[in-house]
């Protein structure tokens, strides 16, 4: 189950979205998160899940890791989308007792389902197609403002960096411990939640103990490769934003607009 | 003064017993060694002798509380040198997951140089020879977390050689290797003493790798016990048996011969020889 997560990982491709320079990919997230949520009837909506469906495709990732990914959220998804299920006004279509099913609540529970799978698979399409040095690196230069308020923007990258290149390893290791626990009769599968809950304990501290550990070495390797921060350091891939970056930009921004103006037109869809 | 020398260095770490006493362990107590530039040299020792701490001196990782260490004429405590030592000493340690930093081979093998302000174009050519030096180039888009021991600490050794230092420093890089590995990167590391001249210490409790060095120091109890060609030194079996540290088989096996009465002119190091040793016998 471990090593289902695909949270940030990379595959390597040269699509046109993979030669996309990486900040203009964030900032086009950005502004697709946006738009997700500005649509708030059918024909908008549809927009956006057919400007999802192009990333997916021009991404040129294997539909397999998309389903992936979707899989990790499938218990958040059917949850959001029961609940709003029951949360709709007007006649009831369906009642027992309290609960009772409307029309608007099935246009609800619709909405939030294409919702979290076009936000998911846009932020998927992102983590796979940028490799991520090149993802930090650009929110490093993109959060470069910040700096005036005394914000280390170089250390927060380089944090998220290692944080990315350790969720593989640690996955592992929990794995690994857990199977060791495992092995001294330690119970893990069986109980209710909250027993569940205190069976991870003795896989949680050793996992922090090798963690810290893990920490002071990477330290001290970081040292002996001369890491000082972010001062009078060079990059050997330096970013580039080339033609296809403004286009895509401008092309977001036309879509974005095209949101608002169905959100407009058709607004008695709701 | 050789490339690297270290004089009469101690080294101690304070640590509290069970009564909250401080107790002062010396991990190194007055050693003195000479390290020539291109050669290659096995430290040998057993756990808590005090190889590693060694180590950690030869890049001012740890600055030594007596005596000194000088890198090409430079003492390791002048202030402000610690970042041209570190370029000159490149240090590998044991566990290769823990010494890489990027998700992505070869950015993590550019991670050095980036740090040395090197412009992109030359750290681009730095990777790829680094890489080619080790015969990991065509890993060099893969996630390191997918390869084996071997192929990772190879990637952590290109991580050190792309920053072009004089001398590598291995603390104990097998360790944590499977067999395979383990040859991979003696390979590497032989290629890259005899091909691109670069000093080699190895520091490492297997006495078959220290056989490959051209000079192997023993340490033992935070000294040097004795040091010398492969060959004389572990010809002092019994030495070296006293301070319970090994020998390699072949070595241990003629000596056993030799203490039942068998005549033998040559001490053999490798299996090679130790067949060809007991062929000769046998005729």
């Amino acid at each position: 189950m471990v090593r289902d997560v695909t949270l940030g990982q990379y595959l390597p491709g040269n699509s046109l979205i993979h030669r996309m320079d990486a900040r203009a990919k964030i900032v086009l997230l950005i502004s697709f998160i946006v738009m997700i949520f500005c649509a708030f009837n059918f024909v908008s909506l549809a927009l956006t899940a057919a400007v999802t469906i192009l990333i997916v495709i021009s991404s040129g990732i294997p539909l397999k890791m998309y389903l992936k990914s979707l899989k990790v959220i499938i218990f958040i998804v059917v949850i959001t989308s029961v609940l709003n299920l029951f949360y709709g006004t007007g006649d009831p279509l369906w009642q027992w007792g309290f609960l009772k099913i409307t029309w608007s609540g099935i246009s609800r529970a619709i909405f939030v389902t294409i919702r979290i799978i076009c936000l998911i698979l846009a932020t998927s399409a992102l983590t796979f197609t940028t490799s991520p040095t090149n993802l930090t690196d650009a929110l490093e230069r993109l959060m470069k403002p910040l700096k005036v308020f005394h914000i280390k923007v170089h250390e927060i990258a380089m944090m998220m960096t290692i944080a990315l290149r350790f969720i593989p390893t640690l996955l592992e290791e929990t794995d690994k411990i857990m199977q060791a626990q495992k092995a001294r009769g330690a119970d893990m599968d069986s109980g209710n939640i909250i027993q569940r809950i205190k069976a991870l304990i003795p896989v949680l501290i050793p996992l922090f103990v090798s963690s810290f550990r893990r920490a002071y070495e990477l330290a001290m390797a970081m040292e002996c490769r001369c890491y000082q921060g972010g001062e009078g350091r060079t990059k050997m891939k330096v970013l580039h934003m080339s033609a296809i970056d403004y286009i895509m930009i401008a092309l977001m921004a036309v879509v974005l607009a095209g949101v608002i103006f169905c959100n407009i037109f058709f607004w008695e869809l709701v | 003064m050789e490339f690297i020398t270290a004089e009469n260095v101690t080294f101690y770490y304070e640590n509290d017993d069970e009564q909250q006493n401080s107790i002062i362990k010396n991990a190194i107590d007055g050693v003195s060694l000479e390290v020539k530039k291109g050669e290659f040299i096995a430290l040998l020792g057993h756990n808590g002798c005090g190889k590693s701490t060694m180590a950690k001196h030869f890049n001012a990782m740890l600055l030594p509380q007596g005596g000194s260490v000088y890198v090409d004429g430079i003492d390791t405590k002048t202030e402000g040198k610690t970042f041209d030592i570190r370029k000159q000493v490149g240090l590998v340690l044991q566990n290769p997951d823990n010494q890489l930093v990027a998700s992505i081979v070869e950015e993590d093998v550019a991670f050095g140089p980036e740090n040395l302000g090197i412009p992109p174009k030359k750290i681009r050519e730095r990777v790829d020879n680094a890489l080619k030096a080790v015969d990991m180039y065509e890993y060099r888009k893969h996630a390191p977390y997918k390869l084996s021991g071997g192929q990772k600490q190879r990637i952590a050794i290109a991580g050190i050689i792309a920053m072009e230092p004089d001398c590598i420093v291995l603390d104990e890089p097998t360790a944590m290797l499977d067999p395979k590995g383990r040859d991979e990167v003696l390979k590497a590391i032989q290629k890259l003493n005899k091909e691109n001249n670069i000093t080699i210490i190895l520091i490492t409790h297997y006495m078959d790798e220290a056989v490959l060095a051209d000079r192997v120091i023993v340490m033992d109890k935070g000294k040097i016990l004795t040091q010398g060609k492969p060959r004389e030194v572990f010809s002092q079996v019994h030495l070296l048996k006293k301070h319970r540290l090994d020998v390699p088989q072949a070595t241990e096996l003629a000596y056993k011969l030799k203490c039942s009465g068998v005549k033998i002119d040559k001490m053999p190091l490798t299996d090679e020889e130790c067949v060809e040793m007991l062929e000769g016998i046998l005729k």
